[in-house]
């Protein structure tokens, strides 16, 4: 099954305004750039993105909030970013802020077909205000529902032309998840290569879950915190 | 005299136990991988997708794909791992990482803790940090014992948003290491030249006080 499309334009065909995506990545880390790059152009409204951060001002998720394009962002943090907090502040841009772990298993849930699930994070908190309470082992736990998305968009390393999909490191973090739970998901990859190249031993994405497969013409990867030791 | 954050962090690192997995949040807690105890051997984990890191690297190695949850550039060390950000939080929530030391704003004579929102200023999120308190056995907070306005952040209630009830066990601050157990702060020691009355001064919570307390051993 051939899922390769040419370009981004064919890739993110059919988003349209009001949609829900998720986004993958960890701050600038293994965000899927290109395909960021082509909603910005596209110029779709209204969306409400799932993404662990909002990316900073002029890069990654940021330059959605820029344009205004974003209704409504779903994070665990989003603390880089000038323009978002203008928004947020002004009531212009609905945040729903979701512990980390949780974030990652709603996601997972929302592919693997799990309608809701108890965790013990966020229990007497803020997070657990409207949210069923049931102890388990002792121990208070809170109801947390599923995540699916319209569009996923997730970036990896090295994909083949059936969406099998390989990470490089701590880029892989949200993609793998996000992948599962989008109705329609979309992969840009730094290298596209023809099914049976790749290891199935060392897969992590099953091309199951992938249904558009494109090669990101080029990847900036900014860095956001550069921290180097001196060498002596 | 009062311990600087260093100082905090190497007390802490006295608290690791060879062939434990630990989770090092931002800011004093980072530090504590620079003062393992000679012999001892422990593995950090970063909730977003690593196992086995190892220091910053050298300037003009740095590897874009390769950050901690700080979003700092980082190394691994000889077995490593990467995994996804749910299988990270399965580690974390199935109790499989055996220590988690974080920062605080306040933390109070139960247990509870607040460190993610402070009320009219700019909520940036909590990010792994409720997950991490809500599960973790072990839990040891390293912070300041009072905030900038000199009020104590050792407190009988917090006074901010929680991020997760009744969970910290040990607090390391400039001036004294406390367990909390009962609904009490024990004080357990002082740093090097502190007394005694001063820790009481800047306690706000509820605070018991053994005859001897004995100075912290940092050397």
């Amino acid at each position: 099954m051939n899922k390769v499309v040419k370009n981004p334009a064919l890739a993110l065909a059919g988003i349209t305004d009001g949609m829900t995506l998720m986004v993958g990545g960890f701050g600038l880390c293994g965000i899927p750039e290109n395909s960021i790059a082509q909603l910005v152009q596209m110029g779709v409204k209204n969306l409400t993105c799932i993404s662990n951060n909002a990316g900073v001002d002029d890069f990654g998720l940021g330059l959605l909030l820029q344009g205004k394009q974003v209704k409504k962002m779903i994070s665990s943090y989003v603390g880089e970013n000038d323009e978002f907090e203008r928004q947020m502040l002004s009531g212009e841009l609905e945040v729903g802020l979701i512990p980390q772990g949780s974030l990652a298993e709603r996601c997972r849930a929302g592919g693997a077909g799990i309608p809701a699930f108890f965790t013990p994070a966020g229990y007497g908190t803020e997070v657990a205000e409207g949210k069923e309470v049931r102890m388990f082992n002792g121990k208070p736990h809170i109801l947390e529902s599923a995540l699916t998305a319209d569009y996923a968009i997730v970036k990896a390393w090295k994909g083949d032309t059936e969406g099998n999909l390989i990470y490089k490191a701590t880029a892989r973090n949200f993609n793998p998840m996000m992948a599962m739970a989008g109705k329609i998901t979309i992969a840009e990859v730094e290298e596209l290569v023809p099914a049976g190249t790749l290891d199935p031993n060392q897969i992590h994405t099953p091309g199951i879950f992938v249904q558009r497969i494109f090669k990101g013409e080029k990847f900036e990867k900014r860095i956001e915190q550069r921290t180097v030791r001196p060498k002596n | 005299m009062a311990l600087d954050k260093n100082g905090i962090a190497k007390r802490i690192a006295q608290e690791l136990q060879d062939g434990w997995y630990v989770n090092l949040g931002i800011g004093i807690p980072t530090l504590v991988a620079n003062y393992i105890p000679e012999g001892i051997e422990v593995e950090f984990q970063s909730e977003n997708g690593v196992l086995g890191m190892g220091p910053f690297p050298f300037d003009g190695e740095e590897d874009p794909d390769l950050i901690n949850a700080g979003k700092q550039t980082i190394t691994t060390r000889d077995g490593a791992s990467f995994f996804d950000s749910a299988t990270s939080f399965a580690m974390i929530r199935g109790q499989h990482v055996q220590l988690t030391v974080l920062g605080a704003m306040e933390v109070s004579q139960n247990g509870d803790i607040a460190n993610w929102k402070i009320p009219g200023k700019m909520v940036k999120g909590m990010g792994g940090a409720m997950d991490l308190v809500a599960s973790a056995e072990n839990i040891i907070v390293a912070m300041m014992h009072r905030n900038k306005a000199g009020e104590s952040k050792i407190l009988k209630a917090c006074t901010l948003p929680l991020t997760g009830v009744g969970c910290v066990k040990k607090v390391v601050t400039e001036l004294a290491v406390m367990e909390i157990k009962e609904g009490k702060f024990y004080l357990l020691e002082r740093a090097p030249g502190v007394s005694v009355e001063e820790i009481i001064a800047k306690t706000e919570g509820d605070l018991v006080v053994p005859d001897i307390v004995p100075e912290m051993n940092l050397n």
